[in-house]
């Protein structure tokens, strides 16, 4: 387990190094991912079990990930209730509307080649 | 009054020690995890929006100011990363799904990933938002590291930035679903690569708990809509801002 949560500290720690070295502009643990896919790519079949084991556990709990900088949406309440309207609009429609034409487009498009898995 | 005096030090205990802020958010997530259970699963009641309001409540009711809780609460936000990582094994397991597709989810993603700046700016700026907030808006789909760096580089605000796109992947993961259902989109790689382009880590979040293969393409949309953002955004904004 430990081993595992290495390899996952070890690739997000290379995508960082990449990143400001390089100046690409991408997360490094985004970077990390890929990074590690490739590893995985190359090495072929299944992934190792223990690495399985770490990574589906992080990934089941990922929302609870979010909430120590979800709870950060109250020190800018003040900004927000500025813009509240225009604030509002932008982050309910606009991301709803963003996902409605993305899925669409997306099934569209595979569905011209014809698709598997509903 | 000894009493009070314990009772003072045991505060200052736990407000210095990540300890309290860690069982918090951890007991927070426990209950948001129970309450979308008990709500038969429904997308609405979203399990990460409930740990947030949670928390708040106990921040607001005890007075303790956000930086106390975060400074404890960091060991968890720092998990972010190795599980950004981790997203590769669901991206490795479904990688013959998103080979096949690798044309359509590049032209989907650069609609979508288009759409969703264009949209929040063309709503931000018709309802009478200040160019600052504007542009604070146009990357709030991207993973917040990002969003906020391109923010910053258009001149919005980082932390009103970052603000946004937690509330927008909270929109995105609570109400996407039924979003999908309307626009019938059915296909598991479509639906998952919605919820990634326009509502980030959170709607893969949402993702992954429903389907392994949205997850899988939800956190490649995710990553693809940070690159194409902070490539793009900067670029047509100052043609923008100049034309």
């Amino acid at each position: 387990m430990i081993g595992a949560f290495a390899i996952l500290l070890c690739c997000q720690l290379a995508g960082e190094v990449v990143v400001r070295a390089a100046g690409l502009p991408l997360p490094g643990p985004v970077l990390g991912m890929l990074l590690l896919f490739v590893i995985l790519l190359l090495r072929g079949g299944e992934p190792p079990a223990a690495l399985a084991a770490v990574a589906d556990g992080l990934l089941r709990n990922l929302g609870l990930l979010f909430i120590p900088a979800g709870v950060g949406v109250i020190v800018h309440i003040g900004l927000l209730a500025e813009a509240i309207v225009p604030v509002a609009l932008a982050v309910s429609i606009g991301t709803l509307a963003a996902i409605a034409v993305t899925g669409r487009v997306m099934q569209a498009l595979l569905g011209s080649r014809g698709g598997a898995g509903r | 009054m000894r009493e009070g005096e314990g009772l003072a030090a045991l505060w200052v205990y736990l407000s210095a020690d990540p300890l309290a802020a860690l069982a918090a958010t951890l007991l927070a997530w426990l209950a948001g995890v129970r309450v979308h259970a008990a709500a038969r699963g429904n997308p609405i009641v979203n399990p990460v929006l409930v740990a947030v309001l949670l928390v708040v409540a106990v921040l607001l009711v005890a007075g303790i100011p956000y930086a106390d809780y975060f400074a404890g609460a960091q060991f968890v936000h720092f998990l972010l990363g190795p599980a950004t990582v981790a997203l590769a094994l669901p991206l490795y397991r479904h990688w013959s799904l998103v080979r096949g597709s690798a044309v359509s989810i590049l032209v989907s993603l650069a609609v979508g990933s288009a759409f969703a700046v264009a949209s929040a700016a063309a709503l931000g700026a018709a309802f009478g938002a200040p160019l600052a907030v504007i542009a604070s808006l146009a990357p709030k789909s991207v993973t917040t590291p990002v969003a906020m760096g391109v923010a910053e580089e258009i001149g919005g605000l980082p932390g009103l930035t970052a603000a946004i796109v937690i509330l927008s992947g909270i929109v995105g993961a609570s109400l996407g679903t039924l979003t999908l259902n309307l626009a019938r989109v059915r296909d598991w790689r479509a639906r998952g690569l919605a919820m990634g382009t326009a509502a980030h880590g959170i709607g893969t979040a949402r993702a992954l708990a429903v389907n392994e293969t949205a997850g899988a393409f939800s956190g490649l949309a995710m990553g693809l809509n940070a690159l194409a953002t902070a490539l793009a955004l900067p670029l047509l904004w100052r043609l923008f801002a100049s034309g």
